[in-house]
């Protein structure tokens, strides 16, 4: 069996770079397991090792997910050498993590890394001196330039030897020597000390896997704070922060006097500044937008669905079979189900790599950080983090990509929820539905798009709350102690790699899934229950289930026609099919865009409220199954995607509702039992905002579940 | 005692205690916020919350809610 070796290191010291650096293209991406944190493996081909890709962490606490995973792998699946990467320009916040691996007592070798920045600088470091002190090898490398990788791997392939551990005050040495007699035997030898320090700082996971002698350390520990009157925890994060700085201090030379500005803090100043920086940030914003959705992905994504799919691919693919004879059922399966299917998915990916560069550079570059510094103000009162605005702003153009933005929000409950509620912003591809409503009804009044948007922005706030008061996604609020990293030009190798992943992930994962619900909507629509093809979609299985389940959408004011249930159902495979079905469901056999031609249908069967109502569930409601399955790819798991589908869905119908049938009472006169209703939903709407702990029972039942 | 949040921008402070509890005591720890070390304030972001601080070094944001955690002398 080949050596596994762990890589840790604090975010934004240059990891991936690294790790790319050693693996080359032999990369695997997979999930931790229970999380949905990215797990990388890769093969050191040079030293015939796998490499073992720990998420960024500044600690080994038991709090965050990636903190957990970290530490479980280490003491658990016992690695055997650990290379720990440290920003040489930050040296001693990155060694308070360092001192922790340390204790773990698995061989480690130090790379320390941006080793030519610091020359830039004028700042020498004594690699051999700082070797001493920490009782282990230390590699000066440059990740982004290759520098020391040879001297790396050959530290790394004789690694072998059990570290020494960072030596603490004499009295917190003392009590930890107390600690480790009474647990000898009861852990693993190797992980001796890392236990009995573990313990004195009180950790909970710690505890759990000590169990018995717990009672005796803590009498240790109690007397200790007595002598040192100060909290155990607090001593061992101190004196592992001084210790770091004694050895710091005797090893680096720098020539920068301490709190002078750099190039980063120049533009940190005016960039975070109190009155350019909300302009400069929606500068920036528009920016993205507008090259990622309006022109440059844009223009890719019209060509890859107008020219690649609708010109050459469909086209050519009917004409080939057509003159090879195949059966046209099975033509027309493969052309416009399977065929179109993918178009479906494909169509999405040049706004998104465009986009993910764009992401990337900001992520890399240190500005997306300071995005989250600025906007945090805002989106804390609604429960979502700073960084939740990206996706949102993303999703105006298309959802997919939106979705997939969220993945640069630390906090996985916050990223989850902003995975749910991004697609409430009405997608470029809802606006033709939008104009249909607006143009039948309203008389193409702008004040139509106005609401929608409004709608949008209101469901993701309120449900912000609302979602944060669910057992699962709930606890105590995130906290915002957030590095705020220097900038710096990021590396073009890394801004392509990283986009190409992410294109690529959503290609295979999403592409399965998108491709067989096309298929079975296309076969609905296209076949009828003797199994024979229809030439009319009125004939097709499609209608009779949009006719079976219509009753459903009496309440909201629009079920008595049939053909509106169909074109929600279309709407699943893309939401700008929801007006291209009106056009076939009402008998003409091409619309516009805008569907000017079945205005009048449309205005004679339904009322303004009702059409209003059409629209609200219609953009709230399950998105396209594109974004159902880039929503898939956040949550982790199918039961969490079809959670968060019902929530939409019944968020959709409860807003719909509200809308009809007090809009009706309003402007009608209308009372039935189902105003009752609306009326009966804004106020259950008001005790979930309000209530402080609204989910109790559900709460109670999966600590049950749990016990 | 005097917070960290009552610290004007530019100025700094020496922490004497960390008040928190829970996960914030241990993060505020693990990112260097520890008893006896100097925090400079650098400024306030445009809305008003939340600050920037310098602490052993490097550039760290935290809440003002955070900050009234950290007493400081």
């Amino acid at each position: 069996m080949s050596r596994v070796i762990a890589l840790a290191g604090n975010p934004n010291c240059g990891k991936t770079t690294l790790f790319n650096r050693l693996t080359g293209s032999s990369q695997k991406v997979g999930n931790w397991p229970g999380v949905t944190i990215d797990r990388k493996e890769g093969r050191i081909k040079a030293i015939g090792a796998v490499l073992v890709d720990l998420p960024g962490i500044y600690s080994l606490s038991p709090y965050s997910p990636e903190e957990v995973v970290s530490r479980d792998f280490l003491l658990d699946s016992r690695p055997d050498a650990i290379i720990n990467i440290v920003d040489a320009t930050n040296m001693e916040r990155n060694l308070y993590l360092t001192s922790q691996i340390l204790d773990m007592g698995i061989p480690t070798v130090i790379a320390l890394n941006m080793m030519d920045t610091v020359r830039r600088d004028g700042t020498v470091i004594d690699t051999e001196k700082l070797s001493k002190a920490l009782g282990c090898r230390v590699v000066g490398i440059s990740a982004l330039k290759g520098e020391g990788m040879d001297e790396l791997l050959e530290a790394i392939s004789s690694a072998g030897e059990t570290p020494k551990p960072v030596r603490l005050s004499d009295p917190l040495e003392k009590s930890i020597s107390e600690i480790s007699g009474k647990l000898e035997g009861k852990v693993p030898d190797g992980h001796l000390r890392w236990y009995s320090v573990k313990a004195l700082e009180r950790d909970v996971l710690a505890i759990e896997r000590i169990g018995e002698s717990w009672e005796e350390i803590s009498e240790i520990i109690d007397d200790l704070e007595k002598a040192e009157d100060d909290e155990s925890d607090s001593l061992v994060a101190s004196e592992r922060y001084s210790s770091i700085s004694d050895v710091v201090v005797s090893s680096v030379k720098t020539k920068r006097a301490s709190g002078g500005y750099t190039t980063s803090d120049r533009i940190d100043r005016i960039v975070t500044n109190r009155w350019l920086g909300l302009p400069i940030f929606a500068g920036v914003m528009f920016l993205v937008y507008y090259i990622s959705i309006t022109t440059v992905g844009g223009w890719g994504t019209d060509w890859v669905n107008d020219v690649f799919f609708g010109e050459w691919t469909i086209p050519g693919a009917a004409a080939w079979l057509e003159s090879m004879a195949v059966d046209p059922v099975l033509t027309a399966f493969i052309v416009d189900g399977l065929i179109a299917g993918v178009g479906a998915v494909l169509g999405f990916l040049p706004q998104m790599l465009v986009l993910f560069v764009l992401l990337v550079i900001l992520e890399d570059s240190g500005y997306m950080a300071r995005i989250a510094f600025v906007m945090d103000r805002v989106f804390r009162r609604f429960g979502l983090s700073g960084k939740s605005f990206i996706p949102i702003l993303i999703g105006t153009g298309c959802g997919v990509p939106g979705i997939m933005a969220s993945r640069t929000i630390e906090s996985e409950r916050d990223r989850r929820i902003t995975a749910m509620t991004t697609t409430f912003i009405p997608c470029s591809a809802k606006l033709p539905i939008i104009a249909l409503i607006a143009g039948a009804l309203f008389g193409g009044s702008a004040l139509v798009a106005l609401a929608s948007y409004f709608i949008g922005v209101l469901a993701i706030l309120l449900s912000g709350i609302i979602l944060k008061k669910w057992p699962s996604l709930s606890g105590t609020p995130s906290e915002f102690i957030m590095e705020l990293p220097p900038y710096h030009i990021p590396g073009v190798a890394t801004v392509i790699r990283s986009t190409f992943e992410k294109g690529w992930a959503f290609v295979r994962k999403a592409g399965t899934f998108i491709l067989l619900a096309c298929g079975i909507i296309w076969f609905l629509s296209a076949f009828d229950w003797s199994m024979s093809m229809v030439g009319d979609i009125n004939d097709s299985m499609l209608a009779d289930i949009g006719n079976a389940i219509t009753w459903i959408f009496v309440p909201l004011g629009w079920g008595d026609e049939w053909q509106f249930s169909v074109g929600t159902i279309t709407g699943l495979l893309a939401k700008e099919n929801v007006v291209g079905t009106f056009g076939v469901l009402f008998g003409f056999s091409e619309v516009a865009e805008s569907g000017d031609e079945i205005w009048p249908i449309i205005g004679a069967m339904l009322t303004p409220i009702a059409g209003f109502s059409f629209l609200a569930f219609n953009l709230l409601c399950a998105p396209c199954f594109a974004a159902i399955g880039a929503m898939r790819r956040e949550l982790g798991t199918w039961k969490a995607t079809g959670a968060a589908v019902l929530y939409q869905c019944l968020l959709a119908y409860a807003v719909s509702m509200v809308i009809f049938q007090i809009g009706s009472l309003l402007m009608y006169g209308t009372f039935g039992i189902w105003t009752v209703a609306a009326f009966a939903t804004v106020a259950l709407a008001a005790y979930i905002l309000v209530s402080k702990e609204p989910f109790a029972r559900a709460r109670q039942k999966i600590s049950e579940a749990a016990a | 005692m005097a917070t960290l949040r009552e610290v004007a921008c530019g100025g700094s402070a020496k922490v004497m205690r960390i008040s928190a509890q829970g996960p914030m005591r241990k993060r505020i720890m693990d990112m260097g916020i520890t008893k006896g070390c100097t925090v400079i304030v650098r400024k306030v972001a445009p809305l008003g919350d939340p600050m920037e601080v310098c602490v052993r070094g490097y550039e760290l944001s935290l809440r003002k809610s955070e900050a009234e955690a950290i007493e400081v002398e």
